[in-house]
């Protein structure tokens, strides 16, 4: 089980550092995807099997290709390895810090937490579909019918905001 | 080392590297993908504690990563809608040449 997570968590953070510090954009965007594909199974190993499948649905097949059609839309992308930077700037630098002390506070919390230290796993949940369905429908259905509306107006939205200006009414 | 602390500091490094690559890349692209890393870091801590919870049953942690992930899509297409238009506007997507607001 912890070879399992090892293996999964390195190929997840390795996928997010190189789409963190590749040059090329679109090898940036296929190392996204890798740990986005990462995390998926993941989630898939904490019995999350809804999850999972949405996060590589959405994720995966979804925003991926969003970045990658962004991508392609805006060429002449900034911080081409057409020239090599002679050395890292001040605001990389502290940009680099800041996510260490972040990464550093939260390590020392997590290490700290005695709720984390005594937890021990139950039996798996059955998180199966019938249950989840009836929860979302019952308990949780004002922040699903939320959630729609929101969808709908972003989707909308998103169309208003990428149109062509010469085309908007003045 | 409990599963869960391994979980825990895997998200807490996802959110930093998400953290850095937001703060520090001057593509407004890998800018958006940054702060999508650390949602992603915050589902996974969601995650984590809803399977290690006395009681999984209520899938409150799950169903909260439910609606994250819709949100986070509508983020995303929004987000790169808004990157769209700058680019078409101001010709670059770079962050730190678009300083029109600069005061």
């Amino acid at each position: 089980m912890t070879v399992l997570i090892t293996i999964l968590a390195a190929v997840t953070l390795s996928g997010a550092v190189a789409a963190m510090t590749l040059r090329n954009l679109v090898h940036c965007a296929l190392a996204l995807t890798i740990a986005f594909a990462g995390l998926a199974t993941l989630y898939l190993s904490l019995d999350a099997q809804f999850a999972g499948l949405a996060q590589l649905l959405v994720y995966v097949g979804a925003i991926a290709i969003l970045i990658v059609f962004a991508i392609l839309l805006t060429p002449g992308a900034p911080e081409s390895d057409r020239e090599p930077r002679p050395h890292i700037s001040s605001s990389e630098l502290i940009g680099c810090v800041l996510a260490l002390g972040v990464f550093a506070i939260l390590a020392w919390s997590v290490a700290h937490s005695a709720a984390a230290r005594s937890a021990v796993a139950t039996t798996a949940p059955a998180g199966n579909m019938q249950q989840i369905g009836e929860t979302l429908m019952q308990r949780y259905i004002l922040p699903l019918e939320i959630i729609g509306l929101m969808l709908t107006a972003a989707l909308i939205g998103a169309v208003i905001v990428a149109m062509k200006e010469s085309q908007a009414p003045r | 080392m409990t599963p869960l602390i391994a979980y825990l500091l895997v998200s807490a490094l996802l959110f930093s590297i998400g953290l850095a690559g937001a703060l520090t890349r001057r593509s407004a692209i890998l800018v958006l993908a940054g702060v999508e890393l650390m949602l992603n870091a915050a589902n996974l801590n969601f995650l984590a504690f809803w399977r290690y919870d006395p009681h999984p049953e209520e899938l409150t942690g799950f169903l909260f990563v439910i609606f994250s992930i819709a949100v986070a899509a509508a983020e995303a297409a929004v987000g790169l809608a808004l990157i769209l238009a700058i680019y078409r506007h101001a010709g670059t997507s770079d962050v730190s040449e678009i300083t029109e607001m600069k005061g």
